[in-house]
């Protein structure tokens, strides 16, 4: 694996989380429980939709065959996807969408803080663009996550259930693989096992504050980023994804 | 209708305005909420530098069954207009 294969590799991975959670939660569009939250889902969505772009589009660059930030997203099969496994499970109800938007917005701003010192300029400047949406959509979905949490007897058994549903799939952002190795060693990103102390600190304060409890296991899910084994959930969220570009190839408006 | 968020109304000023501009309201559980709402609601195509959230409840409003006492008085009185003046050209427009 050269250099570039691995950093093409890499910024598929990236892509490719901001790509298929940008479409769930834009599932939610014109179905949230109240106005003022299915814009600010549409907004997020919107913000993943647009970093997606600009990883896709670099990752394309890298490859050099060719293939620009739409024909990553639209003509490959599910196989082919780097992302989590996290953000591919289904929304579930409102609580549990936005628990898994926490666990991943807590992982995503640190990531891009480390990203944003990248060796590779290209990397630093898209990090740096997305940490201002991404710093937001955190204080966000913390913030409703300890207002449900420590909310009704109600709201804050569906956000245990939620996150006893969604931690088995924490683990999988920080193993690492000879992907990660070689952009670590190039500078390029870092280590994601790095990442693990700051994500349980602010994870773990803030969960605290919800009155809720984190699971004992450490067992996790993987399979996503490596590509080796993707729930059976993202082939269905392919199917609607990228049904008009199967349907008529090359559409455009 | 216990349950529902309270009502806000949200005023916003604008990159050159000097003042919050009344825009709208939203409904959120609390005052954090309601600007990041507004944030999200009022702000998505860049209108605003900042923003001001106050409960609709708190505020206190002239009564439309009023409009008689409180504004037709004024409108016989012309004089309280300043145009009975010369202004002088240099003064430029005012």
């Amino acid at each position: 694996m050269t250099r570039d294969e691995a950093l093409f590799e890499y910024l598929l991975r990236l892509g490719d989380n901001t790509l298929i959670l940008g479409h769930r939660v834009s599932e939610w569009c014109g179905h949230a429980p109240v106005l003022e939250e299915d814009i600010a889902l549409a907004n997020t969505a919107l913000d993943l939709i647009g970093q997606t772009q600009l990883w896709l589009g670099l990752a394309g660059e890298v490859e050099g065959k060719g293939r620009d930030a739409d024909k990553l997203a639209f003509l490959r099969d599910a196989w082919d996807f780097r992302n989590v496994l996290l953000v591919e499970v289904p929304n579930g109800d409102f609580g549990r969408t936005l628990m898994r938007q926490f666990l991943f917005d807590a992982f995503h701003s640190i990531l891009l803080g480390k990203l944003m010192k990248s060796s590779d300029t290209r990397v630093a400047e898209i990090a740096e663009k997305a940490s201002k949406e991404v710093s937001y959509h955190l204080e966000r979905s913390a913030d409703t996550v300890v207002g449900l949490g420590d909310g009704t007897e109600e709201s804050h058994a569906r956000m245990q259930a939620a996150l006893d549903y969604l931690w088995p799939y924490v683990g999988e952002m920080f193993t690492a693989d000879a992907v990660d190795a070689e952009m670590a060693e190039a500078g390029i990103a870092p280590d994601p096992a790095d990442l693990r102390a700051d994500y349980d600190a602010l994870v773990g304060k803030v969960l605290a504050e919800a009155t809720l409890d984190i699971p004992d296991s450490r067992f996790a899910h993987k399979g996503g980023k490596t590509g080796t084994m993707h729930t059976e959930h993202l082939g269905h969220l392919l199917t609607q994804m990228q049904w008009l570009q199967r349907a008529y190839p090359g559409a455009s408006w | 209708m216990k349950n529902e968020w309270p009502l806000w109304e949200v005023f916003i000023r604008g990159q050159h305005g000097m003042s919050h501009r009344h825009v709208g309201s939203l409904h959120a559980p609390d005052a954090e909420m309601a600007i990041k709402n507004a944030r999200d609601v009022y702000t998505r195509r860049n209108e605003g530098v900042s923003i001001w959230v106050v409960k609709a409840a708190d505020i206190a409003a002239s009564s439309p069954s009023d409009k008689g006492p409180l504004y037709e008085p004024s409108q016989s009185k012309v004089y309280r207009h300043p145009t009975f003046f010369d202004i002088p050209e240099d003064v430029g427009a005012m």
